[in-house]
């Protein structure tokens, strides 16, 4: 029971991190209908400023962060303006190339810019508190606390003010939006920004809780985070939520009953599954494609 | 009020709009009407700029408005209700009645305007928490105007309203754009319901595969026998 809980511990900050990610991933496809795969290297991009604003810069923790996520939301913007927006009217594979294009753009330039190896992040005096037989860190508390913190904000972004409710009106319909006067252009800047932030704090979150940063940290937690926001429902906000925790528990339990070398096959194992069973994910409805 | 001069639309190699002029003045109801595909919804896209044109030019009160993006047309007092209503389907009532009021900031004002909206459809006032997807079609056609007007249009250009609705319906959405008309928005209205549109416009317009090929008073226009046939099925005068 004590090991189910800790596991189950484990897994909700791991997976909290996968959601924080997801988000980027589901609003941005919510959208424009782009997988952007460069968003795993954006998460990268957040954990390396964050280092940075703390050893170079001595910033404390939160301030670092908050940098970290104002950094990589100007990025998210200036990366759409520059890459994508182009190829707005273009065929959806052609964004979807250059995402790819991007992604191997953004490791290689940070591998050129500050070198391959990895970095230490200064990571916070660790305190373990005991939960019914179960062990917490203050470390876990906080990538928790600060995710559960975060997704309030965006819900209440998303839901109640009015650039909120012109993303949600440029997602369902981008012809209707702009009757209504809404600059389709700048929600959509928006939309990346919000997005890339939520990456780069869960960047910072995963640097000061494993004590380590390096360029190409983001290819795998990018591709699960994917995997989350499909199992939860692509475009769909609260599903990625969802999906990124299923994922950090699911990946935690197997480590757990004795197969960590098929933690990172989890999250694949998932997606085949999800695929096959219900392809629109969990809180996704199917939708008929016309052809 | 807005005038559109030798316009011309293509859809890719499809030439859409081939030439058309027409005017809109003030005060007055104007109706475009014309069979499926004649090009009647590009011309009202194109007005909003949601299409862009090849060649022409579109003004409104004087200036050019055919190189300006959406949201600025809008921001002139331009405001359309789109074939097939496009209402935000994952949206409450009420939160299609804000988006409407997009660009403006007078609270008060827009109180004000949303009350003078449910006073015409109070339907939407009872439905006023729900999702717009779950609304009948003739409640998603109120939706669309009521949201529409929460802009507080100079012009309102209405895309097919009568659409899929049941003829009494029709017929009070139809009293309800005539009132509209009466308390000072003018009127650009495309229909394919021709019958209908002429009896409530003043000026009419038809159009035949992306040319206009007659244009004047709607009540003479409706007694001409050519018109009779092609639009209304011969039926006036019987």
């Amino acid at each position: 029971m004590a090991e189910f809980l800790q596991q189950l511990i484990n897994g909700i900050s791991l997976g909290s991190v996968y959601a924080l990610i997801a988000l980027g991933y589901t609003m941005v496809y919510g959208i424009i209908r782009l997988i952007n795969f460069a968003h795993g290297e954006v998460y990268m991009l957040g954990a390396i400023f964050g280092y940075y604003a703390i050893t170079t810069l001595k910033l404390p923790f939160f301030a670092a962060l908050a940098l970290a996520m104002v950094l990589c939301a100007g990025l998210g913007v200036i990366m759409e303006r520059i890459a994508y927006k182009p190829l707005r009217n273009a065929p959806r594979v052609a964004a979807l190339m250059t995402a790819v294009g991007l992604s191997l753009f953004f490791q290689n330039f940070t591998i050129y810019s500050i070198g391959a190896s990895p970095k230490a992040f200064p990571k916070m005096q660790q305190i373990n508190w005991s939960f019914m037989g179960a062990t917490v860190s203050n470390g876990q508390v906080l990538i928790l606390f600060t995710a559960i913190a975060l997704m309030i904000i965006l819900h209440f972004i998303v839901q109640k003010t009015k650039m909120g409710k012109a993303m949600r009106a440029v997602s369902f319909d981008q012809d209707a939006a702009k009757l209504m006067g809404i600059n389709v252009d700048n929600t959509i800047s928006f939309t990346f920004a919000i997005g890339s932030a939520l990456a780069a704090a869960g960047g910072v979150l995963v640097g000061q809780y494993y004590g380590v940063v390096q360029p190409l940290m983001g290819t795998l937690p990018g591709l699960k985070a994917f995997v989350a926001a499909v199992l939860g429902g692509i475009g769909i906000i609260p599903g990625a939520m969802i999906g990124g925790l299923i994922l950090g528990v699911a990946e935690s339990t197997i480590s757990a009953i004795g197969y960590s070398t098929f933690r990172d096959a989890v999250a694949f194992a998932i997606l085949i599954g999800i695929l096959i069973l219900k392809p629109a994910g969990i809180l996704g409805k199917n939708v008929r494609e016309k052809v | 009020m807005l005038k559109v001069e030798d316009l011309n639309v293509f859809y890719g190699a499809i030439h859409a709009i081939k030439g058309i002029s027409l005017e809109v003045a003030e005060g007055q109801i104007v109706t475009l009407i014309g069979a499926n595909g004649a090009g009647k919804t590009t011309t009202l896209r194109t007005i909003s700029g949601l299409n862009r044109a090849k060649s022409g030019q579109i003004s409104f009160k004087g200036k050019p408005i055919n190189t300006l993006p959406a949201q600025d047309i809008m921001a002139m007092g331009i405001s359309q209700v789109p074939e097939g209503r496009r209402v935000f389907a994952n949206m409450t009532v009420l939160e299609n009645l804000e988006l409407g009021a997009y660009l403006r900031k007078d609270k008060s004002g827009i109180k004000k305007d949303m009350d003078h909206v449910f006073e015409k459809f109070p339907r939407l006032l009872e439905r006023i928490k729900q999702q717009a997807g779950t609304l009948s079609g003739g409640e998603q056609q109120m939706l669309a105007m009521g949201r529409a007007l929460m802009s507080r249009p100079k012009l309102l250009l209405l895309d097919e309203p009568s659409m899929g609705l049941a003829p009494l319906l029709v017929q009070g959405i139809f009293s309800i754009i005539k009132e509209l008309n009466q308390e000072g928005t003018t009127i650009l209205l495309v229909e394919q319901n021709a019958h209908m549109a002429l009896s409530i416009a003043h000026q009419a317009y038809v159009l035949e595969t992306g040319k206009i090929v007659l244009s004047g008073d709607a009540k003479e226009l409706a007694s001409r026998p050519e018109i009779s046939e092609a639009y209304l099925g011969g039926a006036v005068g019987h």
